[in-house]
């Protein structure tokens, strides 16, 4: 029997991005003892460290600005769906952590005349922006909290943990359990706070910007403890995702940011400007919205008027390589290394799932509906409604975690949890014992069903939705679910077992896929992000939040107003 | 995870040798050949053989091609690089753990600092 790691802290941080580690650092600075784990690398792993440009903050420096309007354009880019409380928390909270970070060393981009420069995102009415060059500004502000997450005595960082389950009792968190993917002992992680910022579900889908460890196992692990979701249904699709040709060194989302800096064109397959046909998606302020731009994009393709690997066209043709070279510095290096040569070809783009608006449903000071449990970040919901602000995921990681952090510390110091009885994880950690070993050589393994997810996830919840789709997704995901997962072939391997961790990450990842395809079924209308393709209007009457919770074993749905 | 998979792109064959075991010395050498496309890396080669032929091969990584969480870290022919963006090229390719780091199984090795482990 595998000897059982068992460790004690106030405070839990599992997810070690940004929301993470600035719920670590606030925890801290609250009184608390910390533990930070990631699956991956601490300060490493996560979303936050890939993205490259815009953090929208209401600093005021380029323009005259106030986090009450920040707070109006994220509300209107969320459809009527934005939870306003957490809206406003984001959008006043950022510019102090800004400035925070600034304390911090981050080096954000500055005007000749020494002031943070801020620039326009699509969808914002002022130049509300901060970024690091060149598209470093997520790694650079990684860097920041790591250095400060490393030297903190009160946090004890665990890379290489996988968090599969929160322990509850009589309805309360009082800690975790998982596995040391290094050599698959089980961890047992006493709490009297747990904050949970895993990230989203974004890396279910086949063409995703996502790192390899955002699973959904942070929207399964709350539903199993007990948590609710809100307006799962609303997953962002990043509209200029690069297609091709293939290129390596640089995240997918390169495009938006060179587009709008440089005035990028998207043309279709005949070489046509397309966005005007599309209403709202005008193509020459570079202010159009998210969905508005994966909507004319995935139009013009279905029309048959595609790029021959079935996307459109962004050129820069038109662009004189002096101002190319002046805008993009060293990233024209890594084009160059790819063969892509922007002053004589074209690349080709089309959408890619990139951000997941809905998540555990928390209140303002990021508690869940599980006393002890807490979410922030990407996995925390409602913020963003139905669409998210190009330049709000960064802030909303910062702010989120800091108060997340704070609270959970709080809190930790009110609700001491006594030291319990490890039988309290006894089916938990039986759990990691039994799937080691399972089946081994007979069978499908964990990493073959987890690509059929992706591909199904891609073909049938993608942006546009039908009834007919989603209900086979659902009837596909449950038998993965409830037979494929259980019969999958693991091996007994201790030390390093990618098997086991994919076994895990899909355990609690398939509950995250059939509630967003549950979501997305029970809601129908079109709406931001989400797209029905038999529902093309938005309804009025679906102006309200979906919420779901798992009862015994059984996804159930209800809307704000509506009986369940 | 290619993107390309439409017209205009012809596929192509490699041979990845790839050092097998929970050390430098408990261990041997395994050959797989790869379909790829032009500009495929080394990851997305690793990547489908763990699909389709050993799920057991211990690869690390977590941005798959951002160059940023550098957890792919490992030798390529002799040189010190990261899989995801080292490019996949036509016959045998040799991918060995990074030397000077204890090796856990196959291309992983201990890389973490000792404060972030147990």
């Amino acid at each position: 029997m595998d000897e059982v790691i068992e460790l004690a802290t106030d405070v839990l941080v599992a997810g070690g991005g940004g929301a993470g580690m600035f719920a670590a650092i606030a925890a801290a600075r609250n009184g608390a003892k910390a533990i930070l784990i990631d699956k991956n690398v601490v300060g490493r792993g996560g979303a936050s460290i890939m993205a490259q440009m815009t953090c929208a903050a209401a600093l005021g420096e380029t323009e005259p600005d106030d986090p009450q309007l920040h707070l109006a354009d994220t509300l209107a880019a969320g459809r009527g769906l934005c939870n306003e409380g957490l809206a406003a928390l984001l959008c006043e909270g950022a510019p102090k952590r800004i400035r925070e970070l600034e304390t911090w060393k981050v080096n954000w981009a500055r005007a000749d005349n020494g002031r943070i420069n801020q620039v326009l995102a699509p969808g914002h009415s002022r130049k509300r922006c901060v970024y690091v060059d060149f598209l470093s500004t997520g790694a650079a502000i990684c860097a920041a909290l790591r250095n400060k997450v490393s030297r903190n005595p009160d946090i004890r960082r665990l890379s290489n943990v996988s968090l599969t389950d929160v322990v509850t009792r009589d309805g309360e968190a009082i800690g975790a359990v998982g596995f040391d993917v290094g050599s698959a002992a089980p961890v047992v992680i006493k709490a009297s706070a747990v904050v949970l910022a895993m990230g989203g579900m974004t890396k279910m889908f086949k063409r995703t910007t996502s790192p390899n460890n955002l699973a959904g196992e942070g929207v399964g692990i709350a539903l199993r403890a007990g948590a609710r979701l809100v307006d799962l249904e609303f997953l962002q699709f990043y509209p200029n995702g690069h297609l091709a040709p293939r290129m390596v060194g640089l995240d997918p989302t390169t495009w938006e940011p060179t587009r709008v800096k440089l005035g990028g064109r998207l043309l279709n397959g005949k070489g046509e400007e397309f966005l005007d046909r599309y209403g709202e998606a005008q193509g020459e302020g570079y202010s159009t919205t998210r969905d508005a731009l994966t909507y004319a994009i995935y139009k013009e393709v279905e029309s048959g008027r595609g790029s021959p690997h079935g996307g459109v066209y962004l050129s820069f043709q038109h662009i004189p390589e002096s101002a190319l070279q002046a805008a993009l510095g060293p990233v024209i290096e890594i084009f160059k290394r790819n063969n892509i040569d922007l002053t004589r070809q074209p690349v080709e783009v089309f959408p890619i799932a990139h951000y997941q608006m809905g998540g555990v449903e928390v209140d303002t000071e990021m508690a869940s509906c599980v006393p002890g449990l807490y979410a922030a970040g990407e996995l925390a919901g409602g913020a963003n409604g139905a669409n998210r602000l190009s330049g709000n995921a960064l802030p909303e990681a910062l702010v989120f975690g800091e108060r997340a952090g704070e609270r959970a510390a709080r809190s930790a110091a009110l609700r001491k949890v006594p030291d319990w009885d490890m039988k309290a994880a006894g089916a938990q950690l039986e759990l990691i014992r039994a799937v080691r070993g399972q089946n081994a050589g007979h069978g499908p393994s964990p990493g073959a069903l987890m690509s059929e997810v992706k591909e199904l996830m891609w073909q049938k919840v993608g942006p546009f939705r039908t009834a007919q789709a989603l209900s086979e997704a659902q009837d596909r995901l449950c038998s993965m679910r409830e037979r494929e997962l259980p019969a999958a072939a693991v091996s007994g391997e201790r030390t390093h077992n990618a098997s086991l961790v994919e076994w895990f990450e899909l355990r609690n990842g398939l509950v995250a896929a059939q509630a967003l395809a549950l979501s997305a079924l029970n809601r129908r209308e079109s709406r931001g992000a989400h797209q029905r393709d038999d529902f093309p209007a938005t309804n009025v009457q679906y102006e309200k939040s979906q919420r779901l919770s798992l009862a015994n074993g059984r996804l159930v749905s209800s809307f704000e107003g509506l009986p369940p | 995870m290619s993107a390309s998979t439409g017209s205009g792109s012809s596929l192509r064959s490699a041979r990845l040798k790839i050092w097998r075991g929970t050390s430098r010395e408990n261990g041997r050498y395994e050959e797989f050949d790869v379909a790829f496309e032009d500009g495929d890396s080394v990851l997305d080669g690793l990547v489908r053989i763990r699909m389709r032929q050993q799920p057991d091969l211990a690869i690390r990584f977590s941005c798959f091609n951002a160059n940023v969480c550098k957890e792919c870290t490992m030798l390529i022919d002799g040189e010190v690089q990261y899989a995801c963006i080292a490019k996949l090229h036509p016959g045998l390719i040799q991918l060995d753990p990074v030397p000077n780091l204890p090796v856990l199984r196959d291309l992983v090795t201990d890389s973490l600092s000792h404060k972030e482990r147990f």
